[in-house]
């Protein structure tokens, strides 16, 4: 680890956006604002710099201060976590962008939420510092700077719904980080050692492993809202203000799923079972139906798309049974590896740009109407095109339908499902994506729909409405670079591994 | 039963009670106290993992990382009572009810 090429990105991509954090905090309203802005248009580039220098470099690490792990701290970039932080930087901006209008055009009313820009920068250097971490303690440091982060952003607007649904979320976040923490603690008491790539070698089979993997697999379920934990999830969401919901459903979740993925993968692979495999995907099979029939039934918008992310997010869990290969199978005789890491990023990316538009386009409809009652969004083609455009692509992209990101995710998930032969997700993945067609095609019936009655449509700023497109043809340009950002990917340790099962049967109970 | 052990089970068995207070009670400060109980059993367990190998001397790395943990956990604490408070003070309800 230590002898790979070191650079500066990674302690910049940490270090820029808390800078630019705490500089807003010495400005009033308006320059918190254009600090806050000017923060995060560096970072995004400064995060898209960083993303070619690993392009060509390879895994670039740091090792901050110059203290050696194990008493320092090792940032790690590789390309799983260079396109977890592109990704973030890109959905990010535009993000920013709209939230910087947003928050001007209702300045006179509300105060203009100044607080948002040092707290969402600090999330963000939360996020990047989670992607970038080597060692079991630094992430939970991370998940906190994230949690109590987007618990502050979730509760901005101060009404009592919000807040009633940010003290839950809170809550919901300090029991998953404590039961991760309680399982980082039995690791370093049975090994002597936080660092990844180090547990990964020395960690032994047996009583305390397992029930380390059982309360960090908890703690991370519940920040991921992983069923049946969602339940903190569509009220947060759906009371948060427009650019806050945005940032919470495509950026705050899928970093729980990082750490998920990389502790699974990396750490505990000799006390996961075949079986371990099957619960989680069944949790997250019950999460795609549970999540995508809920949303079904709503009838406000920012509810819907609250618990169509409980469901995207269920997509997720599913590619783990596919990575822990049954008794007697080799990594390398299982060729679905691939297509199954393929649909997970995909499905990230695709699901982060998508459900960014969404809940950014539900923020303008509010803003126009003053309510998000479905029923309202009667000829919204007629007023609003571009909004209805977002809308409408973003809903395409969340089905799978072709050439969308979210069709790579949801093909290569049914790829990998059939090469390996577990036949028994696919229906899942389908009856899926139906439900979703379900409630998208609601919405867009209703947009095309001649009013009723006349409801006054406010005017809303165009450049808001080009923010939720642009995001949402960004779920679909995602599909151009995906030969290179494959073959990208493949450069990393982690990407394309599997689990081969020692023991047959054994531990069960990971969710 | 040498020492450790006895703190490691103690930490446990506080841990289940905390996850179980959380779950279970509907009262914000109970729900918030019971966060706390599951934190302390954490920092125990952590603790108690400081005498490995029978060393003359405690295993520095758990205590730095317990008072970090701790100064998380109080932030943690003093957000959701904040929040809590803010509740009250504005609807006048101390516990989650079902339809919110």
């Amino acid at each position: 680890m230590k002898d790979l090429p070191t650079s500066l990105f990674p302690a910049l991509l940490v270090g820029l956006p808390v800078l630019f954090a705490t500089l807003s905090l010495f400005f009033r309203t308006r320059g918190k604002a254009l600090v806050g802005l000017t923060g995060c248009l560096l970072t995004a580039g400064l995060s898209l710099i960083a993303f070619v220098e690993v392009t060509q470099r390879g895994t670039v690490i740091h090792i901050l201060g110059g203290w050696e792990p194990p008493l320092g701290i090792l940032l790690r970039m590789d390309s799983l976590a260079a396109v977890f932080i592109g990704m973030t930087a890109l959905v990010g901006v535009f993000i920013s962008l709209y939230a910087w209008r947003y928050f001007r055009a209702q300045e006179a009313a509300t105060g203009g939420f100044p607080l948002f820009w040092p707290l969402w920068l600090f999330l963000w250097a939360g996020l990047n510092g989670l992607f970038l971490s080597n060692d079991l303690f630094n992430l939970f440091v991370t998940i906190e700077v994230i949690g109590i982060c987007a618990v502050a952003l979730a509760v901005l607007s101060g009404k009592s719904g919000a807040l009633f649904a940010g003290l839950r979320y809170l809550l919901a976040a300090i029991t998953g980080s404590m039961a991760y923490l309680f399982g980082v603690a039995l690791l370093y008491g049975s090994t002597g050692t936080l660092d990844l790539g180090l547990l990964g070698q020395v960690l032994e089979p047996g009583t305390t492993t397992t029930f380390a993997l059982l309360v960090i697999t908890l703690g991370l379920m519940i920040k991921m809202a992983g069923f049946p934990f969602h339940f903190w999830l569509p009220p947060a969401h759906s009371s948060a203000l427009a650019p806050v919901s945005a940032l919470l459903s495509a950026l705050v979740v899928k970093g729980a799923f990082y750490i998920l993925l990389r502790l699974w993968m990396e750490v505990f692979g000799v006390s996961l079972t075949y079986a371990a495999g099957q619960l989680i995907g069944l949790a997250g099979a019950v999460a795609v139906i549970w999540g995508s029939w809920q949303a079904f039934m709503q009838t406000s918008l920012k509810l819907i798309v609250a618990h169509s992310s409980v469901a995207q997010l269920g997509y997720l869990l599913m590619i783990f049974p596919l990575l822990i290969l049954a008794p007697g199978v080799t990594a390398g005789s299982a060729d679905w590896l691939s297509s199954a890491w393929t649909a997970g990023v995909y499905q990230v990316m695709s699901h982060a740009f998508a459900k960014a538009s969404f809940f950014l386009s539900a923020g303008i409809i509010i803003m126009a109407l003053g309510h998000d009652r479905i029923e309202s969004l009667r000829d919204l083609v007629g007023h609003m095109r571009i909004t209805a455009l977002a809308i409408g692509i973003a809903g395409v992209s969340l089905i799978g339908l072709p050439p969308s990101g979210g069709f790579i995710a949801k093909w290569m998930l049914l790829k990998g499902i059939f090469l390996s032969g577990q036949w028994w997700w696919a229906p899942v993945v389908l009856g899926g994506s139906l439900l979703t067609a379900g409630y998208v095609f609601m919405l867009l019936r209703l947009a095309f729909a001649p009013a009723r009655e006349k409801e006054p449509f406010r005017p809303v700023p165009k450049s808001l409405e080009v923010c939720a497109l642009l995001l949402a043809l960004g779920s679909f340009l995602i599909v151009l670079p995906a030969d290179y950002l494959i073959q990208f990917l493949e450069s990393s340790e982690i990407f394309g591994s599997g689990i081969e099962s020692i023991v047959e049967g054994g531990a069960d109970g990971n969710d | 039963m040498e020492t450790y052990q006895i703190y490691s089970l103690t930490s446990a068995v506080l841990f289940v009670i905390g996850i179980g207070g959380v779950f279970a009670s509907r009262h914000f400060i109970k729900k918030i106290i019971a966060t706390i109980i599951m934190g302390g059993g954490v920092f125990l367990c952590f603790v108690s993992f400081a005498e490995r190998d029978a060393l003359s001397f405690a295993d520095p790395v758990p205590h730095a990382l317990v008072i970090t943990g701790i100064v998380v956990a109080v932030a943690s604490a003093a957000f959701a009572l904040a929040l809590a408070r803010r509740i009250y003070q504005l609807t006048g309800e101390e516990s989650f009810t079902n339809d919110k």
